[in-house]
C-alpha cells in the first residue's frame, strides 16, 4: 500500500493551515471548501466572485507547483464509478446539511475550538473509519 | 478587487498544500482511515500541521475588530449540536469512506485530468444542489 510520508504531510498541512489563517485574518472568512463551493452554486452574482477566485486558485495551485517540478502525487481511485457517484452525492449533500467538511470543520472549526465543528469532525472521522473497515475487512471490497 | 486577488492566492496556497501532502490521492486518505489494515498516519500529521498554523491565525483574528482587508468577520457563532449537523457529518463521512475524496482534494485534483475525479465532483455538485430542495436548504 502507501508508505508513510511524514515530512511532506507536515509541510502540506502547515501550508493548508497558513492559507486558513491568512483567509480569516485578511478576508474575515472561513476557508471551508464545501461552504465556498456551495455558496458559489447558489450565488453567482458579484458577491460570489471571491468564491470563484478561491476555487480557481485551488485548482491552479497544484498545476503551478507541478509545473515548478514538484512530483505529482499519484491519484489512485479504488472505488468503481457507481460507488463514486453515490459517494459524491453523499459528500455534497452531507457537507451542506452539516455545514462543513474537513477544511471548514476539521481545520478551521477545530482551530477555533467550535463545539459544533469538533462534534462534526469526530462524527465524520468515525463514520469514515467504520465505512472503510466495513468495505475492506467485512465485505472484502 | 484586492480581496478577489487575495482569494485566488489563498486558494492556490491551500490547493498546493493538498498537493504537497498528497491528500489529493484518495488511496492515501483511505490508508489513514484503514486502522485495521496497513495504516498510514500521514493524514493525521497533515491535520496537526494545519492546526499548528491555523490556531494562531484564528487567535489573532479574535483580537481584531475587523479583517485586515476590511469588511467584517464572518465566523459562525452557533454552538448547539443539532441533528442536521450530526446527520450531515455522518453522511459526509460515509461518502468520504467510500471514495477517499472530500471536497477540497477532489477540486484540487481536477487539474490532473483523471476522468473519475470529474465523475466524483459532478456527483458532489449534484448532491450540493439537491440539498437546496430541502426547505432548510433554500437561501
Amino acid at each position: 500500500m502507501h508508505e508513510f510520508t511524514p515530512v511532506s504531510g507536515v509541510v502540506g498541512g502547515l501550508m493548508i493551515g497558513t492559507a486558513a489563517s491568512l483567509f480569516i485574518l485578511f478576508e474575515g472568512r472561513i476557508a471551508g471548501i464545501s461552504g465556498i463551493l456551495g455558496g458559489a452554486l447558489s450565488s453567482l452574482g458579484k458577491e460570489g466572485y471571491w468564491r470563484i477566485a478561491f476555487l480557481l486558485g485551488l485548482v491552479l495551485g497544484p498545476l503551478l507547483i507541478a509545473g515548478a517540478g514538484f512530483s505529482r502525487p499519484e491519484i489512485v481511485i479504488d472505488a468503481s464509478v457507481p460507488v463514486l457517484i453515490v459517494a459524491g452525492l453523499l459528500v455534497g449533500f452531507g457537507t451542506r446539511l452539516g455545514n462543513g467538511c474537513t477544511s471548514g470543520h476539521g481545520v478551521c472549526g477545530v482551530a477555533r475550538a467550535s463545539p459544533r465543528s469538533v462534534a462534526a469532525t469526530i462524527t465524520f472521522f468515525a463514520v469514515a473509519t467504520v465505512t472503510v473497515f466495513a468495505t475492506r475487512h467485512v465485505l472484502g471490497g | 478587487m484586492v480581496s478577489i486577488l487575495f482569494s485566488l492566492l489563498t486558494g492556490m496556497l491551500f490547493g498546493s498544500g493538498l498537493y504537497v501532502s498528497q491528500m489529493m490521492n484518495p488511496a492515501k486518505v483511505l490508508g489513514f482511515l484503514d486502522f485495521a489494515g496497513n495504516w498510514d498516519p500521514t493524514l493525521g500529521l497533515v491535520m496537526l500541521g494545519a492546526l499548528v498554523t491555523a490556531v494562531p491565525g484564528f487567535a489573532l483574528a479574535r483580537r481584531r475588530t475587523e479583517p485586515i482587508l476590511g469588511g467584517k468577520f464572518r465566523i459562525p457563532d452557533r454552538s448547539d449540536i443539532d441533528l442536521p449537523l450530526v446527520t450531515g457529518a455522518a453522511l459526509f463521512g460515509l461518502g468520504w469512506g467510500l471514495s477517499g475524496f472530500c471536497p477540497g482534494p477532489a477540486l484540487a485534483a481536477l487539474g490532473t485530468g483523471v476522468t473519475n475525479v470529474y465523475v466524483f465532483v459532478t456527483a458532489m455538485v449534484a448532491g450540493m444542489l439537491s440539498y437546496r430542495l430541502l426547505p432548510s436548504g433554500r437561501p
